[in-house]
């Protein structure tokens, strides 16, 4: 099989099977929370974001209304504004290709790039997942989506206990240190107690708010949680090798700072 | 509003906060109020709707084969599988669960 030479576009093809395989997952789930396959693409190819996908999907599956679906997935879609920053800094994109680099800022291209020394290499790796996740990210959402049509019941094929399992998929590699743990739980746990309480949807909005809270008073170290939810460099930044900056990067963290530290002062 | 409606608003406000990323002085988003909100705000959803899609129903608490995915799922993430096999194994459990009685 022929293999690119960039280490960056290695990475890059990787994390877009890795990722675009599990579009199927979010295809079928859709379907089965009452989109249909029009609505399911539509959210693949315009929003483009899985946690939040999954969000809206996971809003309406369990009874909760339109408006409760579309703020869990517009709250869990901020960080990808402070993505947007990071990639801004890294690559200073002009042009229509800003806007293009803004609807592939995702975790799976930003950590791609941010795992990267070289600047070129950086490019390519942010690129390179970013379109590689795209495109196959569609496809395998248009296979699940078929799928998911001809599957018929949902709790007959256990989708209900997948979603759960992608939910659990997403949060755990954001709950590492014992601090954003503490929060998951808190946040569950509030959740549960108000579902008796207010209407589907709603109970979700209440952790998302104590969970800000939360942050807006200190809790939580200063970045955990915002580190991309893929790991595509699992060697880690030990080996002295590229993986210079980005959120993972201890280093990055103390200092309060996600800025590479050869940034210009300014730019932007 | 009807669901494409909230389709099409929830994709304009994700298109809109990736670009503002790229629009707004880094010194803005860069305060460590602001990182550190965005990530509480990322973790506290995700378990939110964990906790959600595992015990809720309507508005009732209730256990049934759902409790089996989350706990398959753990394990399987404990022994750190690809993303995609954690939903299946998900999927699984909540269905194995099903045959021999859960509700």
């Amino acid at each position: 099989m022929l293999l690119p030479r960039s280490p960056a576009l290695r990475i890059a093809l990787s994390v877009s099977i890795a990722t675009g395989l599990y579009g199927i997952s979010f295809g079928a789930l859709s379907v089965a929370a009452g989109l249909d396959v029009l609505q399911t693409l539509a959210l693949s190819l315009l929003l483009f974001s899985g946690g939040s996908q999954f969000a809206f999907i996971g809003v309406l599956a369990g009874g909760g209304g339109g408006i409760s679906a579309m703020s869990a997935a517009a709250l869990l879609g901020i960080r990808n504004g402070v993505y947007g920053m990071q990639v801004n800094l890294l690559l200073r994109p002009r042009g229509w290709r800003r806007l293009a680099a803004a609807h592939v800022t995702i975790d799976e291209s930003v950590a791609t790039a941010t795992g990267q020394g070289d600047p070129a290499e950086q490019r390519r790796g942010f690129w390179g997942a970013g379109l590689g996740v795209f495109v196959l990210w569609n496809l395998f959402t248009l296979v699940g989506a078929l799928a998911g049509d001809a599957l018929g019941d949902p709790a007959r094929w256990g989708l209900d206990g997948a979603a759960v399992a992608a939910f659990l998929g997403l949060l755990w590699p954001r709950i590492r240190a014992r601090q954003p743990a503490a929060i998951a739980v808190v946040c569950a746990v509030v959740t549960l107690l108000t579902v008796p309480f207010v209407p589907p949807g709603i109970p979700i909005l209440v952790a998302a708010l104590v969970a800000g809270v939360l942050g807006f008073a200190g809790f939580g170290p200063r970045t955990e949680g915002l580190e991309p939810d893929v790991e595509p460099y699992p060697a880690g930044p030990s080996d002295g090798g590229p993986r210079s900056s980005g959120f993972g990067d201890p280093a990055a963290r103390q200092g309060g700072s996600v800025r590479r530290p050869d940034a210009t002062e300014g730019d932007a | 509003m009807s669901l494409w409606g909230w389709i099409l608003l929830a994709c304009a406000i994700s298109i809109a906060t990736k670009f503002a990323g790229f629009l707004v002085p880094a010194k803005l988003l860069d305060d460590p109020r602001t990182l550190r909100v965005a990530g509480t705000l990322t973790i506290g959803l995700l378990a939110a709707l964990t906790a959600v899609n595992t015990f809720a129903s309507g508005q009732a608490l209730v256990l049934d084969a759902r409790l089996a995915a989350l706990v398959a799922a753990g394990v399987a993430l404990w022994l750190k599988a690809p993303f995609l096999v954690v939903v299946l194994v998900g999927a699984l459990a909540a269905g194995v669960a099903r045959l021999l009685g859960a509700a």
